[in-house]
């Protein structure tokens, strides 16, 4: 019978975060999917508060989720908004497309 | 259920709590003004700026006092900073002013609250004592900035900066966020102070501290934009409207400081060895990535954003030399020292970045190289002040930026990292050549563009203002270094 501990809620959120930096780097195809992968770091982020949380008997860390899970909400509606912004002057979401600034 | 509920001691957050109160008040009375009498919104978010810096000199006891559980923290270093905060965001007002009017997408009241609430978080960030309230002034600085950088909504260079910005600073936050749990995990606690006593008394898991650091690490210099974290740096000076570059490129290098001074100085003092190992290879990678690239550039904005990495890498040198082989003897010095370097930077940026403001008109952003040739013939006293500007960039002596070079030279001799310092002068001499190519510009090309200078008589008598303050200051560098030394010992 397997019993979770710690360390597999750590090696938990190390997979989503690393998997989470890996989309932002190699995604070339969608914007949408940086927001989704923005999004899955801050939650691999919680559950590393929460485990942690429960392993100290610390409430403080959960408390600190909730302001990471309110912020990361506030901060999805930025950019959901700058990705409309975006769109409707480059008629496009690919990653690829975003080349106007270079040097 | 609530009986030991305390009143907490509100005062040493009295000017935030004003802040607070005063642009929620602006973005309510900015809805029954019209467009052509938004001077109202101006003059009240300056009065509100200059309130908040009256109430930081009447509230101030130089004391250290914590408030809110110990997430907040009130001492001499946070009031200066506060207070140069407030004084760079007026400039910086002043100076946006015209630019602002003159584009129709930016002339609304947003800008100036979304200006207000970026101060407010910055002011947070200054008087962090623990990680909630560190993650919470650097969002609410971020997200406004991202919405100020895509403000001009119909420019795409503008937009694809802020979808470049924000992308990259939501990665920097997560690392800066995951190191900050690995921290949690190591000590148990979240609150500043009580990691530094828990560090010092043992019993911590290392591997664990180490971890987590490196993406604390990471993070910061993210948000301070050096090498090999800078990416973003170029493309949203150039992208991002020229009044939001030069909001960016100046208030927000005081708080990364103070976020710099909180978390590594204030809390991991005691792994001092790791952090400053790692940052003195961000510290050189910068000066010589950014000195070498802005030699290539043709735009002005973007030929700043490699001169500020270069100059966040030189301010790292003072935080790297503060403790040696556990001895921090030269500590005040150091971090003074790197204190004196923010203000003198973002002092010589504003101006910099508001002679581009002053230069720019309705549908011309005058942001190329290109665009500053004979500016002396069209305006020989502007010259004169971009000419100081240039040269206080430069570190040429007896200008404010030669002095700040100076005391961060000082403090990495006297910890013994004399390769260091001679790394350092080398980039800083190859800096010098594109400060140079300006001036040269300046004064020995023929104009492009005869038209003179349509700016304002507030935005003439500021800048003129401001360049005088780098040359002069200059000659009395140690007013503000006294200030910035004295604020340290009562703060550490």
């Amino acid at each position: 019978m397997l019993t979770l501990t710690l360390s597999h809620f750590l090696i938990l959120g190390a997979m989503l975060f690393a998997i989470s930096v890996v989309g932002i780097f190699l995604n070339r195809k969608n914007l949408l999917v940086l927001l989704m992968a923005i999004e899955l770091m801050l939650l691999a982020v919680n559950m590393n508060f929460v485990a942690f949380s429960h392993y100290l008997q610390d409430l403080s860390g959960q408390i600190f989720v909730f302001f990471i899970l309110t912020v990361a909400a506030a901060e999805s509606a930025i950019g959901l908004a700058i990705l409309i912004v975006l769109f409707r002057n480059l008629k496009s979401i690919h990653v690829d497309d975003l080349g106007s600034l270079k040097g | 259920m609530f009986d030991n509920f305390v009143v907490p001691n509100l005062l040493p957050a009295a000017p935030e709590i004003f802040l607070v109160i005063m642009a929620l008040a602006i973005l309510l009375i900015d809805l029954t003004v019209k467009d052509s009498r938004r001077t109202v919104t101006f003059v009240l978010t300056q009065l509100t700026l200059i309130g908040c810096a009256a109430i930081q000199f009447a509230t101030s006891t130089g004391e250290i006092g914590y408030t809110f559980s110990n997430m907040f923290v009130d001492d001499l270093m946070s009031d200066l900073l506060k207070l140069f905060l407030y004084m760079t965001v007026i400039i910086v007002l002043f100076y946006s002013r015209g630019y602002v009017i003159d584009r129709a997408a930016m002339n609304k009241g947003e800008y100036y609250v979304l200006a207000l609430f970026a101060t407010l978080g910055m002011m947070v960030m200054i008087s962090a004592n623990h990680f909630v309230t560190i993650y919470i002034g650097l969002e609410l600085l971020s997200l406004s900035l991202y919405a100020m950088v895509a403000m001009n909504r119909d420019s795409v260079v503008s937009t694809e900066a802020a979808m470049k910005y924000f992308v990259l600073g939501a990665l920097a936050s997560g690392l800066l966020l995951y190191g900050m749990s690995m921290i949690y995990g190591a000590t148990g606690t979240l609150e500043i102070t009580a990691i530094a006593e828990r560090l010092y008394s043992g019993g911590v898991n290392r591997t664990v501290m180490v971890f987590g650091l490196v993406f604390l690490v990471a993070g910061l210099a993210f948000k301070l934009g050096v090498v090999p974290f800078h990416m973003w740096i170029p493309d949203v000076y150039h992208g991002a409207p020229t009044s939001v570059t030069l909001f960016i490129g100046s208030a927000p290098k005081l708080a990364a400081f103070a976020i710099v001074m909180r978390l590594l100085v204030n809390g991991l003092i005691t792994l001092a060895q790791d952090w400053q190992s790692m940052l003195i290879i961000l510290s050189v990678l910068s000066m010589a990535i950014g000195n070498l690239a802005a030699i290539a550039q043709t735009n002005f904005k973007r030929m700043l954003a490699y001169s500020a990495i270069s100059h966040m890498g030189f301010m790292l040198l003072g935080i790297v030399t503060g403790v040696v082989g556990g001895d921090a003897r030269y500590a005040l010095n150091a971090y003074s020292s790197a204190m004196f370097y923010v203000i003198a930077y973002v002092l010589m940026s504003a101006g910099t970045f508001g002679m581009i403001l002053m230069m720019s008109r309705a549908g011309f952003e005058a942001d190329e190289l290109e665009d500053l040739k004979g500016l002396n013939k069209r305006s020989p006293w502007f010259a004169g002040v971009m000419l100081m500007l240039m040269f206080s960039m430069a570190g040429v002596p007896f200008f404010i930026g030669f002095f700040a070079k100076f005391s961060v030279l000082q403090a990495v001799v006297a910890a013994g990292y004399i390769w260091l310092a001679i790394v350092a002068v080398l980039f800083s001499l190859i800096g010098a050549f594109y400060y140079l190519r300006v001036v040269k510009l300046m004064y020995f090309d023929a104009p492009a563009d005869e038209t003179p200078l349509s700016a304002g008589m507030d935005m003439r008598i500021l800048i003129s203002a401001n360049g005088l303050a780098v040359a002069f200051l200059g000659l009395f560098p140690q007013v503000i270094m006294s200030l910035c030394a004295y604020a340290l010992l009562r703060s550490l």
